[in-house]
């Protein structure tokens, strides 16, 4: 890809291309009437912003944790000192390329399953694609909210539009609960604007000190905004609704990008910014991670619908990297953002794979199927491994986060350690139900000749899946097992920038700042009860000769 | 010092029947050349395997490190005396297994025959890669993934019993696995900062003494596989499965990989020492006595004859767990030798039990009176295993109780040697009457009786390993020699 890095407008505008070349192959697209042109032109711009992510990639200094691929600043509003600056840090470039890769999927999966305005369609998930890209770029805090609000309005075209029968509920309820956020958010941007002397950019933001009462209530602003991404419990309600009602691209971008927003705001502003906030709150937060990932996984186990039982598991799976987080050592976190960067490949596969046999039977009721493996086994095997990647197993991507943040619980919070094998065994619960009931048990002339079981009438339908599926769900496989085998490039490219954060975060870990704390109550106590005794031993002395 | 040689045998043997997989699903269609396909990779198999004893027989060790997974933790293989053992039982019986499969399947002929092969042979891969994983990320990884590949054989009628008893199957052990084996790796990573397999243990006695406990625990318990009450239910229920899955893997590959993995630990993470010095090989023997005498009693009460060999294998499995958790040098011979002897005695019994219910679709035992005048070959090799069982002398299971029961006696412990007389007698309680049954009492004289008949598809696999088991009882030297190896590196 060198060849690539000698052209001078990539290599000092790469950031910038990649945000507009989708925005403005967009606005071309809404300009064409014949759908196979659209179709192509959209692959073709998700392909070349693919391609474009990976000399980002490639060409990543490991060594620091300084911005690279810095534009800017250039202020474009001056009177608020607004200014359009990109960059990226060994963090957000995985998403950059996650974002990439998430992109063409979703072409690819929206092929023929969308038949209504495509081209509006296609204009959508360019429009998200731009506005992905620019929230992960931004290193300002004004283009940031700029890009993170307008990201909702082609997110709920796109399941007020394409979506199913009750896509206008799903739509306003995903559109209000994330404006809600974003409100409180921009409350607290405005007041550290403020706070840190007429600045929105990030670094700058970052560098600033600020009071305790200040941090905890603009962090807590932030939380709540993020929260709702993720999102954490009890915040989630509006997931199931919105995934139920997206059309299959929607639900991938939404399982394989979106979500990440929250986590990632999490990394690159509550933390960072709020460190001392961030420590007071990790234990609530932790708590309702716990909460999010034991109810999450509960609530998949009792769901007989298809998309519902992976978006729950969404929530528990979140549940897992929002943990990692706030643990504050190098293996939660490395072990959360890469389980970020799993989750959206693995659960944007899932989606992936409901999309297509629905697409073929038009119904998500599990007791619908029963006969994939019989008649459609090549997708039978694919999702075989992503469900195996999805619950953890030895090998896949999914495995390599667990044990990552497994290691990270050890580490000072062994107590936890049972809440998420619990998690753990219940995520293995419900995707293996899930398995078993799409792919065994319809239709089978058990043995000796008995009399087959009736098929359901869906089964007419079935056809195993095509080149251009297949194509899709291959992408994704790549990266199950190459994350499962060899996580340590996707690892070194964080690690710099997960050390500086520590380093931002913490005077001291969370967990030690408890320890001590516990120590020296457990001290004071000592203390107080010495001169207990003392005092007692000396009353003794003093009225033993009297006895 | 042990002589390392690096080696890509060991990755081989392990990847030959999962590369198979794919000529069995190509040739789905032809049933004879799909079959062939099972017979050249399990033959491949056993000669790359084999093909490597001449190196450890020499006390080496051939290691093949795949890559690196994240810092101090590989894909790595390991074949060793232990590991070559195993391997050995299992890739040769793969062999005959197919065989009796081929007979099994056509003569009832059983549906999603493709499916059945596919998954044996992954299943062969994953055993394989239990027996060689050079740490326990790979034996993590090969045990998971055994677990998964025999759901489909375990559930293979898809009937309602079928499904009762997978689910049951894949709850006890990816339910153990998940959580208990998951969190002991963990632990024993997080205390020793490794996870390789080394001679004496990764575990010192200088390690805190509750966390290295509780890891040994959890480890015991996550191995659900070995069949240790009150963990073991999965196993009768595992027997809605076909008669060759019972045989090869739930006498031979399952169990044996979850009765491996445990001695692996005992004697490779934990180390004799630490086993000695936290009073763990003791404890573990006195608890497993329990399984040993409680699974032979229940045995007894069973009439369904599968469900009985069931029991019988929870307690045999116990045998090699407590002949190694006596750390004594008798008492490892033994339990180590005792997974060839219950191996090819037991799969004996299994495919004895086929061959009944294909020639004849008897399950129960009360009805198999005089069956021996219409299946003498069957009830023959029968009886070869359920002797060997027993531990009669010349039979297979007489050398390896021989061992064991010296072992109690260099333990000092009389308590452990009662266990094993006990056992011995239950053994002979709920076998011989079987073979009462079967010779000396009256035949029933319906015409269904008499076209009883057996199939040689099925019966020169079951006579070939009543032979062996012979053999080993008489001539149990090879072996012997590759487990001194073990005990002497130890």
């Amino acid at each position: 890809m060198t060849w690539l890095m000698d052209l001078q407008v990539l290599n000092n505008h790469i950031l910038s291309v990649l945000i507009f070349l989708p925005l403005a192959m967009a606005l071309l697209v809404l300009a064409i009437r014949n759908d196979e042109v659209v179709r192509w032109i959209t692959l073709a711009t998700m392909v070349v912003v693919f391609i474009l992510t990976i000399p980002l990639i490639c060409g990543f200094d490991t060594t620091t944790h300084t911005m690279q691929y810095v534009e800017g600043p250039y202020t474009w509003i001056s009177a608020f000192n607004a200014q359009y600056y990109l960059g990226l840090d060994g963090i957000s470039v995985l998403f950059v390329f996650l974002t990439g890769l998430i992109g063409i999927v979703s072409v690819l999966a929206s092929w023929t399953s969308v038949k209504k305005s495509v081209s509006g369609f296609m204009a959508c998930l360019l429009f998200m694609q731009t506005f992905m890209i620019g929230v992960f770029c931004s290193l300002d805090f004004f283009l940031f909210y700029i890009f993170w609000e307008a990201m909702l309005i082609p997110m709920y075209l796109l399941i007020g539009v394409w979506g199913g029968p009750r896509r206008i509920y799903a739509a306003v309820k995903f559109f209000l609960y994330t404006l809600v956020g974003s409100v409180l958010m921009l409350v607290g941007i405005i007041a550290l604007y403020f706070a840190a002397g007429s600045t929105f950019d990030i670094q700058a933001l970052m560098a600033n000190e600020y009071s305790f009462a200040f941090q905890a209530v603009v962090f807590l602003s932030f939380f709540i905004a993020f929260a709702i991404k993720v999102p954490m419990f009890p915040f989630h309600t509006w997931l199931p609704d919105a995934h139920v009602e997206a059309p299959t691209a929607g639900s991938i971008i939404l399982a394989g990008v979106l979500l990440k927003m929250g986590t990632y705001g999490f990394l690159r502003f509550s933390i960072p910014m709020f460190p001392d906030a961030a420590n007071y709150f990790a234990v609530p937060i932790i708590i309702l991670s716990i909460i999010g990932i034991i109810y999450g996984a509960l609530l998949a186990l009792a769901q007989t619908d298809l998309k519902k039982l992976i978006a729950y598991s969404s929530v528990s799976h979140m549940g897992f990297i929002t943990f990692a987080l706030f643990l504050f050592n190098v293996n939660g976190m490395e072990g959360g953002i890469i389980q970020m960067f799993n989750h959206g490949i693995t659960t944007g596969a899932l989606f992936l794979c409901v999309g297509i046999i629905y697409e073929r039977t038009h119904t998500r009721e599990l007791s619908e199927y029963g006969w994939v493996a019989k008649l459609m086994p090549l997708y039978a095997v694919f999702l075989f491994v992503f469900t195996l990647a999805s619950l953890g197993f030895p090998g896949t991507n999914g495995f390599i986060g667990e044990i990552l943040i497994l290691f990270a619980a050890y580490e000072g919070w062994e107590f936890y350690l049972i809440f998420l094998l619990i998690g753990i065994i219940l995520g293995t619960a419900y995707m293996l139900y899930l398995y078993k009931k799409l792919c065994f048990g319809a239709g089978c002339a058990s043995h000796h000749g008995e009399e087959p079981a009736p098929m359901p009438k869906t089964a007419k339908t079935a056809k195993d899946i095509n080149g251009r599926e297949a194509l899709a769900l291959f992408i994704l496989l790549i990266f199950v097992f190459w994350i499962g085998f060899q996580p340590m490039g996707y690892l070194d490219i964080m690690h710099e920038s997960v050390a500086h954060l520590l380093d931002q975060a913490g005077h001291l870990p969370a967990t030690e700042v408890l320890v001590e704390g516990a120590g020296e109550a457990l001290g004071i106590v000592g203390q107080g009860g010495d001169i207990l005794l003392d005092g007692l031993s000396d009353a003794v002395d003093s009225t033993a000769p009297e006895l | 010092m042990e002589n390392i040689v690096t080696d890509i045998r060991p990755l081989l043997a392990v990847l030959v029947s999962a590369v198979a997989v794919l000529f069995i699903l190509m040739a789905r269609k032809l049933p004879n050349l799909r079959e062939g396909v099972s017979y050249v990779a399990a033959g491949i198999k056993f000669l790359l395997i084999l093909s490597m004893v001449p190196v450890v027989l020499a006390g080496g060790v051939v290691e093949f490190t795949v890559f690196e997974v994240l810092p101090g933790i590989e894909l790595k293989f390991r074949a060793d005396a232990l590991g070559m053992f195993f391997a050995l039982t299992a890739s040769f019986l793969w062999i005959i297994a197919t065989t009796y499969s081929i007979g099994y399947m056509r003569s009832l002929n059983e549906h999603a025959q493709t499916r059945y092969f596919s998954c044996f042979a992954i299943a062969l891969s994953a055993a394989i890669g239990v027996a060689f994983a050079g740490n326990l990320f790979t034996l993590y990884l090969f045990y998971e993934l055994l677990s998964i590949m025999t759901y489909p054989l375990v559930a293979h009628h898809e009937d309602d019993p079928a499904w009762e008893g997978g689910t049951k199957y894949i709850v006890y052990l990816v339910g153990t696995s998940k959580t208990f084996l998951l969190a002991a790796v963990v632990m024993t990573y997080m205390i020793t900062g490794t996870l390789e397999f080394k001679e004496g243990g990764i575990f010192t006695t200088a390690m805190p003494v509750v966390p290295v406990i509780l890891t040994y625990i959890f480890f015991l318990i996550g191995f659900a596989k070995a069949g240790i009450m009150p963990l073991h239910n999965w196993l009768p229920s595992a027997m809605v499965a076909p008669t060759p899955v019972s045989g090869l893997l739930h006498a031979v590959a399952v169990v044996k990989v979850g009765v491996f993995s445990v001695v692996r630990i005992m004697l490779y993470v934990f180390g004799v020492e630490v086993m000695g010095a936290f009073g763990l090989g003791m404890a573990t023997a006195f608890f497993v006595s329990f399984t040993i005498i409680t699974a032979s009693i229940i045995a007894l009460t069973k009439d369904d004859l599968k469900a009985r060999l069931a029991y019988s294998t929870v307690s045999q499995l116990s045998y090699i767990i407590i002949g190694v958790a006596m750390l004594t040098p008798s008492g490892i011979t033994g339990g180590i030798l005792h997974i060839a002897c219950h191996a090819f005695s037991k799969i004996t019994l299994f495919f004895c039990a086929g061959s009944i219910y294909v020639a004849s679709g008897i399950k129960k035992i009360s009805k198999l009176d005089g069956i021996a005048r219409r299946m003498p070959i069957t009830m023959a090799a029968f009886t070869i295993g359920a002797f060997s069982m027993i531990g009669v002398p010349v039979a297979a299971g007489f050398a390896s109780k021989w061992y064991l029961a010296i072992g109690t006696l260099e333990a000092g412990s009389l308590a452990l040697l009662m266990v094993l007389l006990v056992s011995t007698v239950l053994n002979a309680a709920y076998f011989l009457p079987i073979i009462f049954r079967a010779y000396f009492k009256e035949a029933p004289n319906t015409e269904e009786f008499l076209r009883i008949k057996e199939t040689p598809f099925v019966w020169v696999p079951l006579s070939i390993t009543a032979v062996i088991s012979v053999i080993i009882g008489v001539y149990p030297d090879f072996l012997l020699s590759m487990i001194e190896i073990i005990v002497g590196n130890l």
